[in-house]
C-alpha cells in the first residue's frame, strides 16, 4: 500500500507542481494565441495520423509475430521493440540515415522523384510512428496470444475464408487489445520529442508539435511553456475519456 | 454418403492411428479416457490438424497425404461444435446463427431459431444465454450450414447436470432431423448410448473396440469400457471349462474355449457371505472389503483378494453382513454367471 | 548529438553524487558551456587536467538551455555563454560571483556541403527557391544573430527548420539533409565535414562569449583557475585555433 501510494505520488507531485506554478491569468491569452493553436492542431494531426498508420501496419505485424515461433520470433520481437529502448534522439538519427536526402531509401527517393522527407510534417508523422508503434504491436500481439483459437476454428468450419475470419471474428475479438494499444501508441506519439526534433526539425506549423513548442517556450517564456503543457494535458485527458466511452461503453 | 478415414497424427510423443468408416446417417460416439486422442481425431477430420493418411467424405477426398491433398476447413462442409459453445461473443444470437449462411441469411437463421423455440433470443448477446441455450444455439449455428459431417466435441460436458438431460433431448431431436454423418466425442457413457448408433472406443490413440452400444457394454475389451459399463473385466487363458487368470488364479467357467479370453462378471453376480458357503458355486474365496459406495438402491463393494472384483449388494445385505471397510467376507461367483469371449 | 546526450547524463550523475565526498578528492569542476565551445573547451580541459590535475566535467547545450537550467537551480562552477543577453539573465538571477568577462568572439558563416555543390556565395543566395536552409531557433544566440545578419542584408529566408542548437544546424548540413545553414566560423572550422562561405563584415554579427564564476561554485579556486586559463595566452591560442577570435 505504502509503495503504491509512493508510486502514485511520483505521478501526482509533478502534476501538482505544474498546476501550482501555472500562471492562470495567462491561460486565456495562451489559448487564443495562434502559435498555440497551430502547435496543438499539428500535434493532434501528427499523433492521430501516426496512430492510424500504426494500426494499418502494426496489426498485420502483430499477426505475423503471434504466428511465428522459435528464433525467428525472438528476432522479430526484438526488432519491433527496439524503438522502445532506443533513445528517441538516436531513433531520429537512424531515421535520417534511412529516409534522409542522402539516406538508404531517402537518397533514391530524392534523386528519382525530388522527394525530401526531413523537415516535413510527413517526417514528424514517421518519427512518431517509429517511436509509438511498438506499444500497439505489443498490445495487439498479447491480445492475439490470449485469444481462444477455437473462435477462429469455428468460423472456418462455418465456411469463412481467412479474410472473413479476420474481419468478422479475430478483429472484433481483439478490439479491447487494439483499443488499449492504440491509446498507448497515441499517447506516446503525442509526447514524442527526441526523434521528431532530430528527424523532422522544428518549424512552427510544419514540424513544431506541442512538445517542441514547450521546449522552445521553456527557455524564452517559462510561464507560456507551463500553460502549453497544461493545455496538452487537458486535451489528452478529454480525448482519452471521450474515446473510452465511445469504444468500450460503460467501463 | 459415407466417411472413410485413415488418420495418423504424430505430435510431441502422442500418436493417433485410426482407421474409421462411418455410414450415411449413422451417429458414432467416440469414447475414451482423457488424452486418448478423441479431440485430435475430430480436429483432424475438420482439417484443423495436419495428418498423414486419407480422409474421404461422400466421394470427395478431403485429405490424401500421399498426393499432398488437403482441403482447407472452410471448404470441407464439416461442422464442428465445441464443448463450451464458442459462440462469437460480439454478435447477437441471430448473427451467430446467420454467420455461415450465404444468402437470405437473416430470414433463414430466424426460421431455424423459431423452429427450435429460441426465436425470442434472436437479439440477445451470447453472454446473456444460459449454458444450455448457448449450446443449442451453437448446434443450430452449425446445422444451418448443412454440413455433410457433424463433429460434436463433448457437447454436454460443460453443462450443469440439471440442464444436461433437457439439452440431450434437444440434441437427440436435432440429430434425428440431420441427414449427414454425426461423430460425437464424449466420455459420458449415458450420452453415448442415448445418442449413438455405434460406439468407437479410443485408448492411447488407437481404436480398441467398436460396435453397437449394447455389444460394447456387454463385451468390454478394455478396463475403460468395463468401468463405463460398471462390470468386472478379467483376462486369462481359456481351458474349456475354466480360465487361468493372468494373476495365476483359476476361475471355473463353462464353455471358456481355448486361448486368450476376456471374462466379464456383473457385480450383482458376485455374492458375499459371512461364512464359507455350502453347495454348488465352485468359485469361492476369502476377500477383504476395501471400500463401500452407495449407488442409488445398491451398494458397490470393492474387494481385494485373489481376484479383485466389485460386488453390488443391497443396503440390507450390508447390514446383515456387518460390512464395512476392512471387513473380511467370503466371495462366491456362479460359473454360469461368467461371460467369456475371445480377447 | 548522441555524445551530447551522454554528456548531459554524465553531468546529472556527477552533480547528484557531488555532495557526498568530504575527503580530499581530486579537484573537480563543472562547466556549463555553450555548445559551440565544445571543441575548444575539450582541449582546455585536457590542458588543465595535465597541469593542475583538475578534472573538468562539461555540460554543453544551447546557451538558452543552460540559462534555464541554471535559473532552475542546476549546480555548476563556471558558465560560458554564447551571448551577453543570456549571461545578463543569469547575472540578474543573482547567480554570478563578480562580473562576467568576454573571452572570445565568434562570427557567423554559411555552412554548405563540401565543395559547395549548390554554388552558394552570399546570404542573398539563401533565398533561392528549392534550397533547403536550416537556421537555429531565434531563442538560441546563433539563431538570433542569423536573423540579425539576414535583416542587415535585406534577405528573407524560409527556413526548413529552426534547430534548438547551433550544432544541430551543422549536423543537418553535414548529413546532407540541408543545403545550407548559418553557424559560427568556429563550427565550420572544427566540423571538417562542411565548407564555410564567409559573410561580409557589414552584414556579419560578432558574438561575444562571456565567462563567469557561479556563486554557488563548489570549488571556487578551481573555477578561478579555469577562468584564468581561458583568458590566458594558452587558452586564447586554443580558442583561435578552433576558429574563435581572441578577446
Amino acid at each position: 500500500m505504502a509503495l503504491a501510494a509512493a508510486g502514485l505520488l511520483l505521478f501526482l507531485l509533478p502534476l501538482a507542481g505544474l498546476i501550482a506554478r501555472a500562471p492562470w491569468n495567462q491561460v486565456g491569452t495562451e489559448l487564443v494565441a495562434t502559435e498555440t493553436a497551430t502547435a496543438l492542431g499539428l500535434s493532434l494531426f501528427c499523433s492521430l495520423t501516426a496512430t492510424a498508420v500504426a494500426l494499418v501496419l502494426g496489426i498485420p505485424l502483430a499477426l505475423v509475430l503471434s504466428r511465428t515461433t522459435g528464433t525467428l520470433r525472438g528476432v522479430l520481437r526484438a526488432l519491433t521493440t527496439l524503438p522502445m529502448v532506443l533513445p528517441p534522439v538516436v531513433g531520429g538519427v537512424a531515421l535520417l540515415l534511412a529516409f534522409g536526402r542522402s539516406g538508404l531509401i531517402g537518397s533514391p527517393l530524392h534523386q528519382l522523384f525530388g522527394l525530401q522527407i526531413p523537415f516535413t510534417t510527413t517526417a514528424a508523422v514517421i518519427a512518431e510512428t517509429f517511436v509509438a508503434m511498438p506499444f500497439l504491436v505489443i498490445a495487439v500481439e498479447g491480445g492475439l496470444r490470449s485469444l481462444d483459437s477455437r473462435y477462429e476454428e469455428s468460423a472456418r468450419a462455418l465456411g469463412a475464408n481467412s479474410w472473413k475470419v479476420f474481419a468478422r471474428v479475430t478483429l472484433p475479438l481483439l478490439r479491447p487489445a487494439i483499443f488499449s494499444g492504440a491509446v498507448l501508441c497515441w499517447a506516446r506519439a503525442l509526447g514524442e520529442f527526441g526523434a521528431t526534433i532530430t528527424f523532422a526539425g522544428n518549424l512552427p506549423g510544419r514540424t513544431q508539435t506541442i512538445p517542441l513548442a514547450v521546449y522552445v517556450a521553456l527557455e524564452t517564456r517559462p510561464d507560456g511553456a507551463i500553460v502549453l503543457s497544461l493545455i496538452l494535458l487537458a486535451v489528452s485527458l478529454a480525448i482519452l475519456i471521450g474515446l473510452r466511452d465511445r469504444w468500450l461503453g460503460a467501463p | 454418403m459415407s466417411l472413410h478415414a485413415v488418420i495418423e497424427v504424430e505430435r510431441g510423443g502422442f500418436s493417433l492411428d485410426i482407421d474409421l468408416t462411418v455410414e450415411a446417417g449413422e451417429t458414432v460416439a467416440v469414447l475414451g479416457p482423457n488424452g486418448a486422442g478423441k479431440t485430435t481425431l475430430l480436429r483432424a477430420l475438420a482439417g484443423l490438424v495436419p495428418i498423414a493418411g486419407r480422409v474421404e467424405l461422400d466421394g470427395d477426398v478431403l485429405d490424401d497425404s500421399a498426393v499432398g491433398r488437403h482441403v482447407p476447413t472452410e471448404e470441407r462442409r464439416v461442422g464442428i461444435v465445441f464443448q463450451d459453445h464458442v459462440l462469437f461473443p460480439h454478435m447477437t444470437v441471430l448473427e451467430n446463427v446467420a454467420f455461415g449462411l450465404k444468402r437470405d441469411r437473416s430470414r433463414v437463421a430466424r426460421g431455424w431459431l423459431d423452429r427450435s423455440g429460441l426465436g425470442d433470443k434472436a437479439g440477445v448477446m451470447p453472454g446473456e444465454l444460459s449454458g444450455g441455450q448457448a449450446q443449442r444455439v451453437a448446434l443450430l449455428r452449425t446445422l444451418v450450414t448443412e454440413p455433410r459431417l457433424l463433429l460434436l466435441d463433448e457437447p454436454l460436458a460443460a453443462l450443469d447436470v440439471s440442464v444436461r438431460a433437457e439439452v440431450r433431448r434437444e440434441l437427440s431431436r436435432q440429430l434425428a432431423g440431420f441427414t449427414g454423418i454425426r461423430i460425437l466425442v464424449t466420455h459420458d457413457p449415458l450420452e453415448a448410448i442415448a445418442l449413438a448408433d455405434r460406439l468407437v472406443v479410443l485408448e492411447q490413440g488407437k481404436v480398441v473396440q467398436t460396435g453397437l452400444p449394447s455389444e460394447v457394454t456387454a463385451r468390454p475389451r478394455s478396463r475403460f469400457v468395463a468401468d463405463l459399463a460398471g462390470v468386472n473385466l478379467l483376462r486369462g487363458t481359456g481351458k474349456d471349462d475354466h480360465i487361468e487368470l493372468d494373476g495365476g488364479e483359476v476361475l471355473a467357467a463353462p464353455e471358456s474355449g481355448e486361448g486368450d479370453v476376456f471374462a466379464v462378471i456383473h457385480p450383482r453376480a458376485v455374492a458375499l457371505y459371512l461364512a464359507r458357503p455350502e453347495g454348488t458355486p465352485r468359485n469361492v474365496w476369502r476377500a477383504r472389503a476395501e471400500d463401500l459406495d452407495l449407488r442409488g438402491e445398491r451398494v458397490r463393494v470393492r474387494l481385494s483378494g485373489p481376484v479383485p472384483l466389485v460386488a453390488e449388494v443391497t443396503p440390507s445385505a450390508v447390514r446383515d453382513l456387518r460390512l464395512d471397510a476392512g471387513a473380511e467376507v467370503w466371495v462366491a461367483v456362479k460359473a454360469t454367471e461368467i461371460s467369456v469371449y475371445p480377447a | 548529438m548522441i555524445r551530447r546526450v551522454l554528456a548531459l547524463g554524465a553531468f546529472v550523475f556527477v552533480t547528484s553524487c557531488g555532495g557526498s565526498g568530504d575527503g580530499p578528492a581530486p579537484a573537480s569542476l563543472t562547466v556549463f558551456a555553450a555548445a559551440s565551445l565544445q571543441p575548444a573547451f575539450e582541449k582546455i580541459g585536457k590542458d588543465l587536467q595535465s597541469k593542475d590535475s583538475l578534472h573538468v566535467t562539461y555540460n554543453y547545450a544551447g546557451t538558452q538551455t543552460l540559462t534555464s537550467q541554471l535559473t532552475q537551480g542546476a549546480q555548476g562552477d563556471v558558465f560560458a555563454s554564447a551571448d551577453t543577453a543570456h549571461m545578463t539573465t543569469v547575472v540578474e538571477a543573482g547567480l554570478i560571483e563578480g562580473t562576467p568577462k568576454v573571452f572570445a568572439h565568434n562570427r557567423l558563416e554559411i555552412a554548405v556541403a563540401k565543395g559547395n555543390p549548390k554554388g552558394i556565395h552570399s546570404l542573398a543566395d539563401l533565398a533561392r527557391s528549392g534550397l533547403v536552409v536550416v537556421l537555429a531557433d531565434p531563442s538560441v544566440p546563433a539563431g538570433k544573430y542569423a536573423q540579425q545578419a539576414l535583416a542587415k542584408a535585406g534577405v528573407s529566408v524560409r527556413p526548413a527548420s529552426l534547430e534548438l542548437q547551433v550544432t544541430a544546424v551543422l549536423t543537418k548540413v553535414s548529413l546532407g539533409e540541408a543545403d545550407a545553414g548559418i553557424v559560427y566560423v568556429s563550427d565550420v572550422r572544427t566540423s571538417g565535414k562542411v565548407d564555410g562561405v564567409a559573410i561580409p563584415d557589414p552584414y556579419n554579427v560578432v558574438a561575444d562569449y562571456p565567462i563567469a564564476i557561479l556563486k554557488h561554485a563548489q570549488d571556487s579556486n578551481a573555477a578561478f583557475a579555469f577562468e584564468a586559463l581561458v583568458l590566458s595566452p594558452t587558452g586564447q591560442s586554443i580558442l583561435v585555433a578552433e576558429g574563435f577570435e581572441g578577446a
